[in-house]
């Protein structure tokens, strides 16, 4: 993360308040765009299967005799969606919530939270090739941002107190966990400066804390509210101002046992923090699009405890105004040909849908998407998830 | 580079104390590991064979819950009991981080814990976490790590966690009766994350094939480990090459891992986290090879890698000064362990609602709930993950506030540099301590300084 540059040296120290760079007021610059994009990283990989459903293939119904039984809710004339997104039908009824089937980053066959993840935020082919030697671990986010030139860090905001991989690298970018609390008095503020000074790990993690813990002070967030709520009700705020893309991640997909009660509350938080966000942009929402990406899908069959394992294709979920919704899109492949005779076969590229929502949103160039944002990747067809 | 007894308890053990004169040598470090655990004695934590309530009376009463209010009542009361419980493990387990003169002991279980990460899984649980690490994992660090891995991946809360306890052989006699199947996740785990390392030396083939010679392996409340003869997936298995007996038991598992534990993938990927863990987030190849070599040369013996470590010039550069950039930062759990052994407050003799507020919830609030790793690949090392703009807010409040609440006199903060960082104190932070406008914020700037949130 490059900040301003803060204190150099022992020298600009003095026993003055007004001398503090920290209490410098920050500049905050619009954004290029109008539009805003959320990306929600799904932690534990999402059952894409269960979640928007085939329920005209009988396959499926063969694959998942336990799973496939529930009241799924119509979507289309070939997929249901879980019950428990039934608070986000009326977005979907209106075009405002949509999935794309049968996607997966270009991960194969590990299978590894882990590794899945890494790949899916450094939108990269893998994580060991001559592309990360040559840039080291950065996020597409971050290096969509860093096409840019003269942002400040409001332009986007890392959300939460776990790191979100898909926005680190070098371009600025502002980190913050809205239950996070931050008074001082300006004496001991310029003495803290003074103990970090010769480290700018500290220095400027440090600084950015107080600054963020100024501008945000009147957050009401409540201690009983549900972090989700908190960060879905934070991220609404700052995209409501200067900034323009946000990121935070949810947890709770990694349903090898019991699926059907587990899967639940995931899709329940999921809803909720798409409708807080929705509720707190306000007219934004029409300008926004939330992306909902997981590392992997899970097992085409069900397993032998009621749950799936780790897969390769799945789906992405979207919303906001800024997208067409309302749909199922994507090439289904159908499920007699699995992929390694168990998992759902990809059909497309998960990158490509991000890549041509960059494009819609923010203008990019095709080129820049291929070469810099998700190096080495093809758009091909546009993405039918565009407006 | 050279030994220093400051810099030992800095980096390898929990922080410097008022009261505990820092380690002599690498041998007197060694020496005490290999003696009587003696925090453990004075601080005792149950071991999960022992720990109450029981798993199984919790689950049985949760189960029973709805039936009428007294059940009610008597789940919530167990429930009560259980969180008394996990709250007192943790002021103790702090409490031997303050009191103690063997502080790499207490680093090393920490570590390993971390290397076998887990989480309370089923129903109200927690309190047997601690209990976990007291019985599988701390007794192991001393000894070959062959052992330690056998000891946690056949633990019933490793099991659970990683959904052992539901795999079945589908060609078992229980599978084929009821039809239920496989879960890999316990193989895959124990390869990819806890011996031979992320996409080294394995295919998903020997992850099936693991998973296979797993089945069997469950847990039951009272017997603790079991192993459950028609749940075993019939045939032998080859893992890595090598092929198992088709006796399904728990001798042919302890066969399968001691070959992974021996595996020269398993030596470089402990050595590095080793190496990762105490040193730097990017260690010398020179350092990591002389602990690989010592583990396979010494049959997976852990001192004889601790000793590598200890012995090696590169385990003892001084940040800022030999080399150019200090890239250790203390966790937030390390850091609060070494800000509660210099201030000198045993969590024991505090009282179990202020430790609660100060210290339990406020390391939720910094980023790292207790015992509740983000993940089976546990806690992230580098500096990075660590030192962010929410975690500082947390850290800084704390360090400015918590300290009064869990002491009565906090120490002239002139005093507390020089305990707190030894001679490693940098004049600019000696300055902010006597400059503070108050005790508590003096308090506050030393323990916010990156000479002290480094280690």
């Amino acid at each position: 993360m490059q900040r301003r540059a803060f204190l150099t040296g022992l020298g600009a120290i003095g026993c003055s308040a007004a001398a503090s760079p920290l209490l410098t007021p920050m500049a905050f610059a619009s954004g290029p765009w109008d539009n805003r994009l959320v990306v929600l990283i799904l932690r534990g990989a999402m059952d894409g299967l269960d979640v928007v459903a085939p329920l005209e293939d009988q396959t499926f119904l063969d694959l998942r005799p336990g799973l496939s039984t529930q009241s799924h809710l119509a979507a289309t004339s070939q997929f249901g969606l879980h019950p428990s997104l039934s608070a986000l039908l009326p977005l979907w009824q209106a075009g405002e919530f949509g999935a794309v089937h049968a996607v997966s980053t270009p991960y194969r066959d590990k299978r590894s939270h882990f590794d899945g993840q890494d790949i899916l935020e450094a939108g990269l082919p893998d994580l060991y090739g001559d592309l990360v030697g040559q840039r080291g671990r950065d996020g597409w986010l971050n290096r969509m941002i860093q096409t840019l030139p003269g942002l400040t860090s409001e332009i986007a905001y890392s959300i939460g107190a776990d790191q979100m991989e898909v926005l680190n690298g070098s371009a600025p970018f502002a980190r913050w966990a809205p239950e996070a609390r931050l008074q001082l008095s300006p004496a001991t503020e310029q003495l803290l400066a003074v103990v970090q000074h010769q480290d700018p790990l500290f220095r400027e993690a440090t600084a950015e804390a107080l600054e963020i813990a100024a501008a945000t002070s009147s957050d009401g967030a409540a201690a009983q509210v549900p972090a989700h709520i908190r960060a879905a009700a934070f991220a609404a705020q700052r995209l409501s101002a200067q900034s323009r893309i946000a990121s935070f991640s949810l947890g709770g997909w990694d349903t090898h046992f019991r699926q059907k009660q587990t899967i639940n509350r995931a899709l329940e938080r999921l809803a909720e923090t798409i409708l807080t966000l929705k509720d707190g942009l306000g007219p934004v929402w029409q300008q926004t699009a939330v992306l909902c990406l997981t590392e992997f899908g899970r097992t085409a069959r069900e397993n032998g405890t009621g749950g799936t394992d780790h897969g390769t294709g799945g789906a992405m979920l979207y919303a906001g105004g800024a997208l067409r919704g309302g749909q199922v899109a994507g090439d289904w492949p159908g499920l007699h040909d699995l992929y390694a005779d168990r998992d759902l076969m990809p059909t497309r590229d998960i990158r490509a849908h991000a890549g041509w929502v960059m494009r819609g949103l923010f203008g990019l160039d095709a080129s820049v998407i291929e070469q810099a944002v998700f190096p080495g990747l093809e758009l091909g067809a546009a993405s039918r998830i565009l407006l | 580079m050279s030994f220093d007894p400051y810099l030992a308890e800095i980096r390898f053990g929990t922080g410097l104390s008022p009261n505990a004169a820092p380690p002599a040598s690498s041998d007197a470090i060694l020496a005490a590991l290999r003696g009587p655990d003696l925090a453990a004695e004075a601080f005792p934590i149950p071991l999960f064979s022992e720990a109450e309530p029981r798993l199984k009376l919790l689950r049985r009463q949760a189960a029973m819950r709805r039936e009428s209010d007294a059940a009610m009542e008597r789940f919530a009361a167990s429930r009560n009991q259980a969180s008394a419980v996990h709250q007192n493990n943790f002021r103790r387990i702090l409490t031997r981080g303050v009191r103690t003169h063997d502080g790499f002991r207490e680093r090393l279980t920490a570590f390993w814990a971390n290397h076998f990460p887990l989480r309370a899984k089923i129903g109200p649980m927690t309190h047997l976490v601690t209990p976990f690490v007291e019985e599988a994992i701390r007794p192991n660090i001393t000894g070959r790590f062959a052992d330690l891995l056998k000891a946690v991946a056949t633990h019933p809360m490793m099991v659970i966690y990683l959904d052992q306890g539901q795999s079945v052989g589908p060609g078992s006699p229980f599978g084929t009766r009821t039809g239920r199947g496989l879960n890999e996740n316990l193989a895959r785990e124990l390869l990819e994350l806890h011996t031979l390392g992320v996409g080294n030396s394995y295919d998903q083939s020997d992850i099936r094939q693991l998973a296979e010679l797993l089945t069997g392996l469950s847990w039951d409340d009272t017997e603790g480990r079991v192993f459950q003869t028609n749940w075993a997936e019939p045939g032998s298995e080859t893992v890595l090459g090598r092929t198992y007996s088709d006796d399904g038991s728990l001798e042919t598992i302890f066969a399968a891992l001691e070959d992974i534990a021996a595996h020269p993938s398993t030596a470089h990927h402990i050595a590095t986290k080793i190496a990762r863990h105490f040193v730097s987030d990017t260690p010398s190849t020179s350092l990591i090879e002389a602990m690989a070599a010592a583990y396979s040369a010494n049959g997976t013996d852990l001192m004889s890698v601790y000793s590598a470590l200890l012995d090696h010039p590169d385990a003892w550069l001084r940040y800022g000064i030999d080399a150019p950039v200090r890239n250790k930062a203390r966790t937030h759990q390390d850091w609060v362990q070494a800000a509660l052994r210099a201030l000198d407050i045993a969590l024991v003799d505090v009282a179990p609602d202020v430790a609660r507020t100060y210290v339990l919830q406020r390391l939720r609030l910094m980023g790292q709930p207790w015992e509740q790793p983000p993940g089976p690949d546990g806690w992230p090392e580098e500096a990075e993950a660590w030192v962010t703009p929410p975690a500082m807010a947390a850290r800084v409040t704390w360090a400015m506030q918590a300290p009064s609440f869990l002491m009565a006199d906090l120490p002239d903060p002139r005093d507390f540099v020089a305990i707190a960082l030894g001679p490693f104190a940098p004049p600019e932070v000696k300055f902010a301590a006597g400059a503070a406008e108050n005790r508590a914020a003096g308090i506050g700037m030393v323990l916010c300084s990156s000479a002290f949130q480094r280690r």
